[in-house]
């Protein structure tokens, strides 16, 4: 089957979604990603890689985390960033995404950084771009945010470099979730043996188990033993009715505090995609304690952003 | 000339030479950096030989990729197995002596030297190469080499190391696609 994200030597084109990237590729990204952690911890936190590109942050759906971390890592790369935050320009006009691209390619764009809050958006303008543009999806609606779920995977493999040994447990709304779809297809990727996801029904896709995942609805029976937990955002913005009775409730069935978490392995990590809801899905204590690597997240979400980059880059 | 024509000296040979050439330039102040991957498994033999001679502390050293300042990455992308550079000490005000297998067109050395500035301002940088084999494009010539040995395009001379560490050239037919843009030694 011809895969959009792939040319036809096999190398990556365009970062749509994890799912249909071979293992190869993602140990290339999470690799590349290394050299790139200590570019930043230099004198000068730049390389010349991409001097002369322009990269388009094209964000039809605010984000300022997701749309900074491209920032930085594209300046790091020396690439001249422009960022629209579309849904006050043009488009609030009149114009459609695909005019908005074309307007950019003749200006010149070399690679646009997507997204939407419809799922596909990015697929969408990558079926439409000349062969030398790259596109990488941002998040794009419930589908996709592959380059979060590159940076949880990397950070895992920071901390726990043993893949094959793991147990992974993703914690919340995973129904509306684009980053734990894309951290599910990511960790069984790679080899992670038992990835877990824990939330109540409502909050869970049909046939959540296809995607390979083990269900849990009870934290305590869910974190027994996990090495990792990812918490997922509790998504206010993408509530529609009455999902739950209240954040209160969540927090108490849901919320990862100290003492749910001591149901994990001692030495277990916990994640946080970012915004966090301190007392809603997370405690305060938690976030903030010493199994948090929320903080390192960010960082290596700049070296990972960097690698994918180059990577687009240096294949045409 | 076909490669089988050349005789090619012992890669662990040059080695003492090397060692021995580079003795005097040793100081407080210097540090060792290799360029990945043939410069790291020659700056390592080094160190081992020079810290016999030398009764002070262990020699400073690093290692560079320079895969992020390759200028035709363009054409060729990133490698699949690029290493993280590694400079564990401050760069600002050292006497660094840069070490690479092969000298050849001088682009990679170009591109360490404007890696290594990205790290801080060196009191001076000297170019060490085990082999010479002509055919610079740039005005960058290695001040230290243990052989010189004049090849032309169509060759590619590379330094291996087996399992056990030991050092060896190897002389092969370059890739006829690489001509137009040719390997960076």
């Amino acid at each position: 089957m011809n895969n959009p994200q792939l040319d036809a030597d096999g190398r990556l084109r365009h970062l749509l979604s994890i799912e249909g990237l071979p293992k190869r590729i993602l140990n290339q990204i999470l690799d590349t990603a290394e050299s790139f952690v200590g570019v930043a911890e230099r004198e000068v936190k730049k390389v010349p890689l991409l001097r002369g590109k322009t990269v388009c942050n094209l964000f039809f759906e605010n984000s300022t985390r997701t749309r900074t971390t491209f920032e930085i890592a594209a300046k790091r790369l020396s690439a001249d960033v422009i960022s629209l935050n579309v849904n006050t320009s043009s488009q609030s006009k009149g114009e459609t995404i695909l005019d908005t691209v074309d307007n950019l390619i003749a200006m010149h764009a070399d690679m646009f950084v997507v997204r939407h809050a419809q799922s596909g958006a990015a697929h969408f303008i990558a079926k439409h771009v000349p062969d030398h543009i790259h596109v990488i999806n941002a998040g794009d609606g419930r589908h996709s945010h592959p380059t979060q779920g590159l940076l949880d995977t990397f950070t895992i493999r920071k901390y726990k470099p043993d893949l094959h040994n793991l147990r992974v447990a993703i914690v919340g709304d995973v129904l509306h979730s684009r980053v734990a779809r894309s951290e599910i297809h990511a960790l069984t990727t790679l080899g992670v043996p038992e990835v877990r996801v824990i939330a109540p029904k409502t909050l869970l896709p049909a046939q959540v188990e296809k995607l390979g995942v083990h269900v849990y609805h009870d934290m305590k029976a869910g974190l027994k033993d996990v090495d990792v937990v990812m918490m997922l955002r509790l998504q206010n913005e993408r509530m529609n009715g009455a999902m739950l009775p209240s954040a209160q409730e969540y927090f108490k069935t849901y919320g990862l505090t100290q003492e749910k978490l001591s149901l994990a392995k001692p030495d277990a990590i916990v994640l946080h995609p970012g915004p966090m809801n301190r007392g809603v899905e997370i405690d305060s204590s938690v976030a903030d304690g010493s199994q948090s690597v929320i903080l390192p997240q960010v960082t290596y979400g700049i070296a990972v952003r960097m690698s994918v980059m180059a990577i687009l880059a240096g294949g045409g | 000339m076909s490669s089988n024509d050349i005789k090619l000296p012992h890669a662990e040979d040059l080695l003492n030479t090397l060692a021995q050439k580079l003795k005097p330039l040793l100081q407080a102040n210097t540090a060792l950096v290799g360029i990945q991957s043939g410069g790291v498994w020659l700056m390592q033999r080094l160190l081992a030989l020079l810290e016999n001679e030398i009764e002070a502390n262990a020699i400073e050293h690093g290692t560079l990729d320079v895969s992020f300042y390759r200028d035709d990455y363009d054409q060729r992308g990133l490698k699949a197995e690029n290493r993280p550079s590694q400079i564990p000490f401050d760069v600002e005000n050292k006497h660094i002596i840069l070490i690479d297998d092969v000298f050849y067109t001088g682009r990679t050395t170009r591109a360490a030297m404007n890696e290594l500035f990205d790290y801080g301002r060196p009191a001076s940088i000297t170019l060490v190469a085990l082999v010479n084999r002509g055919g610079r494009e740039l005005p960058i010539a290695p001040q230290i080499t243990a052989a010189d040995i004049l090849l032309d395009a169509s060759h590619n001379l590379q330094l291996m190391q087996d399992v056990d560490g030991n050092l060896s050239l190897k002389l092969n037919a370059s890739i006829p696609q690489n001509q137009s843009s040719r390997t960076q030694a």
